[in-house]
């Protein structure tokens, strides 16, 4: 290399290396490469001084401000209480009726409880507490259990068929799987159901199935769903008169629930949920259904 | 490729070829109805399939004996077609899966197809099928050109470059049928981890000797990145996969690590994934292909040096910013944050070194569209090295971890720099490979070129504006101190972003047929009457005389 070789562009000379046409200049570091390196590498310093950061076989540097992020989270936990103790005492304490007169709380109530109820109850219950195909609707007027808010409350803490030692149990015996009822007895029974709270069912044509139907119903429903078909609160058997429907009240809906029974399933939130934040849920679902017009 | 191998080399291929056979056979015997046993059968099949292959051609004729004064460019011309048949896998399994997020039927209520087998099935199928192809064929095609030596094996290539894919068949097959370890970028079971150390470490040697074969005097920069790439791959897979089988006639093992160590070694791994296969390597790529397109020399040798032993010291720490506000004591947390911002110096760097190299060609960036692809890698190789100290950060990881926010800055890496830098060099890479004169329409790569253009920046705008509304609507409080919303309220939120990603993704795999179609259509054309006569190995002999045999 006695003559050094430049690049026409920049007026650099290369390195002298060539791989397969490749070549290289020689140009310095820039210089603002190399503050930029200082500054980073200056603020690191200043990290590790300041906080935790080298292992020391055994501890490792405290850093001089102390500052630990366990002692951070314990500490912002302790404010985060000290912000929410103002109103959960009073939740905590004050009976349904006292909160639900306090427009403070019940403020509390809708904020805090239609979150809570998205992460614990929209995945079945739908985020507007509706329901959806074999989950309940929780705004209308129907209630299983009772829509009073101790009812929820209670609902909501034992479960339906859950865990719980003392669950709310419903059972719809499968009728027809079982063998308790035949096909006959099955399909004039659910028309006679339908007739219930559909007029338009009780057709002349109709009449003698209804009538059949309707003494299997005395003899083999009425001990849960009352003679009259309107439900007992007491066992969870639903009214069969009104137009609220969990699985459906079309004749086919009804064959199938009547041959196959029905367990529907609702989780104890006794464990997971606070006793504060049931009240919460509960009064915050009862007004999903106040608030209906 | 078989015409390639003399008598003896079928032979050992064979050999080769007869035990991974007969390793399928015990792998189908031991596992019988588990995974495994699917596994073994798919591991028979591929060694029978392929025996059959070099069987089929055993008694054809030997090579000439002028074969080391040509370049060994049959399993660079396989490792590409293989390239783009996984990179359209991979990003269809991406697009799937992105519009599973917004519309989640699409799981269409079957066990292999919901969300969580499919993801892996993405990841790898970019990450190592495509990204990993192109990897191993640019390698194998920078290591020879700059070192002016043809590889230094026969069958060894073709062991590396298709053992390699048969470990991202093993793992692909596997997500679909449940089998995983849960380890992020490491989902391959036990037996598959350990075919690719013996695959791996064929790759390192066959690299290794090639470059010792060097007739240059000094290892091209390219180089040091495709060595730091394989070493160091092979150093955090040994270490992370490190795990016992249930049996030997299970898929299922577990990790000998624990708890939080388990944790750090994971991350350690996944953040050195990114940091020597995607990007070490595939600097290797822009460090050949960038001076070679635009016809421009590097612009600064000392710069060179100065980002790549940055990058390869600082990324080996930082991989603890993965672990922010987690059960990871808080010193090393800290101690991977310092590193992950000192490590923005040596990345710019090389992204600034790239764009120098770039001064007195930019006409050629405005005008070809292939060299456009690697100018829009380096800038945004730039753009989430900085996004990614950015993040590191703890305050800013406080708010970006687990939202798209993170998503949105490994696609930009993912899409706007390795997808990028890839099909720049392969577009660069086809047409002198297979001795074209050009790609077959330069009017589909300017057409690629802008489908990928468009879907990168919808999908990593769609996943910005996604994360960091999902961050903020989870540490929104009350004035009451409780959360004001819920989870679901932040789905809600993401859906139309969800549907933007999976459309900007769409954009770009579609991109990804345009530039398989124009390479397919290269390479059917008919060759150019060019003289590539320079393009060989030095044999230390006058050109011309290399019809005298070597040794």
């Amino acid at each position: 290399m006695a003559v050094e070789e430049r690049d026409p562009v920049s007026g650099r000379p290369t390195t002298g290396h060539e791989w397969n046409g490749i070549k290289e200049l020689d140009t310095p570091v820039p210089r603002g490469v190399l503050m930029f390196i200082i500054v980073t590498h200056v603020w690191a310093l200043l990290w590790w001084i300041l906080m935790p950061t080298w292992p020391m076989v055994t501890t490792y540097t405290k850093g001089i401000l102390g500052i630990d992020q366990r002692q951070t989270v314990e500490q912002e936990l302790v404010a985060a209480q000290a912000q929410r103790a103002a109103w959960l005492k009073a939740i905590e304490t004050e009976s349904y009726e006292q909160i639900q007169a306090n427009e403070d709380l019940m403020r509390v109530v809708r904020s805090t409880g239609r979150q809570l109820f998205g992460d614990n109850c929209a995945a079945c219950h739908g985020a507007d507490g509706k329901g959806r195909a074999n989950y309940p609707d929780l705004t209308d007027d129907d209630w299983l259990w009772g829509g009073e808010v101790e009812q929820i409350a209670e609902t909501m803490r034992l479960g339906i068929n859950s865990r719980h030692e003392n669950t709310r149990v419903a059972q719809m015996p499968a009728f027809g799987r079982d063998a308790m009822l035949d096909r006959t007895q099955v399909t004039n029974v659910a028309t006679y159901v339908q007739s219930l709270s559909n007029p338009a069912v009780s057709t002349p044509q109709n009449g003698p199935q209804i009538q059949a139907g309707r003494e299997v119903f005395l003899t083999t429903c009425a001990a849960c769903h009352g003679e009259d078909g309107k439900g007992n609160r007491e066992v969870g058997a639903p009214n069969l008169t009104d137009q609220f429907w969990v699985y459906g009240g079309d004749l086919q809906t009804l064959i199938n629930t009547i041959h196959g029974g029905r367990q529907g399933h609702m989780p104890t939130w006794d464990e997971r949920l606070t006793p504060a934040e049931i009240k919460i849920l509960a009064l915050y679902v009862n007004s999903l259904a106040a608030a209906k017009p | 490729m078989v015409q390639q191998l003399t008598t003896g080399e079928r032979q050992n291929a064979l050999v080769i070829l007869l035990a991974v056979f007969v390793v399928g056979v015990a792998m189908a015997a031991a596992g019988g109805s588990d995974p495994l046993g699917v596994h073994g059968v798919i591991v028979l099949l591929f060694g029978g399939g392929l025996g059959a292959l070099v069987m089929r051609s055993y008694y054809e004729p030997e090579p000439t004996l002028d074969r080391p004064s040509h370049y060994y460019d049959d399993p660079i011309k396989a490792g590409i077609a293989l390239t783009l048949a996984w990179a359209i896998f991979g990003m269809f399994m991406g697009v799937w899966t992105a519009a599973q997020l917004a519309w989640p039927d699409l799981a269409f209520d079957a066990g292999w197809s919901t969300f969580g087998r499919l993801r892996p099935t993405h990841t790898t199928g970019v990450i190592f099928g495509f990204g990993g192809n192109a990897l191993i064929a640019t390698s194998f095609h920078v290591v020879q050109r700059t070192s002016r030596a043809r590889l230094a094996g026969q069958v060894s290539p073709w062991f590396v470059l298709l053992g390699f894919n048969l470990f991202c068949i093993l793992a692909v097959t596997g997500y679909f049928m449940g089998v995983t370890q849960s380890k992020e970028y490491a989902e391959a079971e036990w037996y598959a981890d350990l075919w690719l150390v013996v695959v791996w470490v064929t790759y390192f040697v066959l690299f290794l000797r090639t470059i010792a074969r060097r007739k240059e005097p000094h290892i091209y920069v390219a180089n040091w990145y495709y060595m730091a790439f394989i070493v160091v791959v092979a150093i955090l897979h040994i270490v992370n996969n490190l795990a016992l089988p249930v049996s030997l006639g299970q898929a299922k093992s577990y990790t000998i690590w624990a708890g939080v160590q388990d944790s750090m070694v994971q991350w350690w791994y996944g953040h050195n994934a990114v940091a020597f296969f995607l990007t070490a390597g595939f600097l290797a790529m822009l460090y050949y292909y960038l001076p070679v397109r635009a016809q421009r020399p590097i612009f600064s040798y000392r710069l060179s040096i100065l980002s790549f032993w940055g990058i390869t010291f600082f990324y080996m720490w930082a991989g603890s910013h993965h672990l922010h506000y987690t059960a990871l004591p808080h010193w090393v947390q800290n101690l991977g944050m310092t590193f992950s911002v000192m490590l923005l110096v040596p990345s710019w760097a090389s992204a600034g070194n790239a764009l120098l190299t770039l001064n007195g060609a930019w006409q050629k960036v405005r005008d070809d569209a292939t060299l456009r692809f690697i100018f829009v890698a380096v800038v945004f190789y730039g753009l989430s090295t900085f996004e990614g100290s950015f993040l590191a950060i703890r305050p800013v990881n406080a708010l970006s971890h687990y939202t798209d926010w993170t998503v949105g800055h490994v696609h930009a890496g993912a899409l706007g720099w390795v997808a990028f830098i890839t099909f720049g060099s392969i577009y660069t890479l086809v047409p002198s490979l297979w001795k074209r004169e050009r790609m077959f329409s330069p009017v589909l790569v300017e057409v690629h070129f802008w489908l990928a253009v468009a879907g990168t920046l919808i999908y990593v705008f769609a996943m910005w504006n996604s994360g960091i509304l999902q961050g903020l609507m989870w540490r929104t409080y009350t004035q009451e101190g409780t959360l004001a919303y819920s989870f679901l309220d932040s789905l809600v939120a993401m859906y139309p972003y969800y549907i933007a990603r999976a459309f900007g993704g769409l954009l770009f795999l579609l991109g990804a047929i345009v530039a398989a179609y124009n390479i397919w259509m290269t390479v059917r054309a008919v060759p150019a009457s060019i003289d590539r006569r320079t393009d060989v190995p030095d044999t230390g002999l006058a050109p011309g005389a290399a019809a005298t045999p070597a040794e």
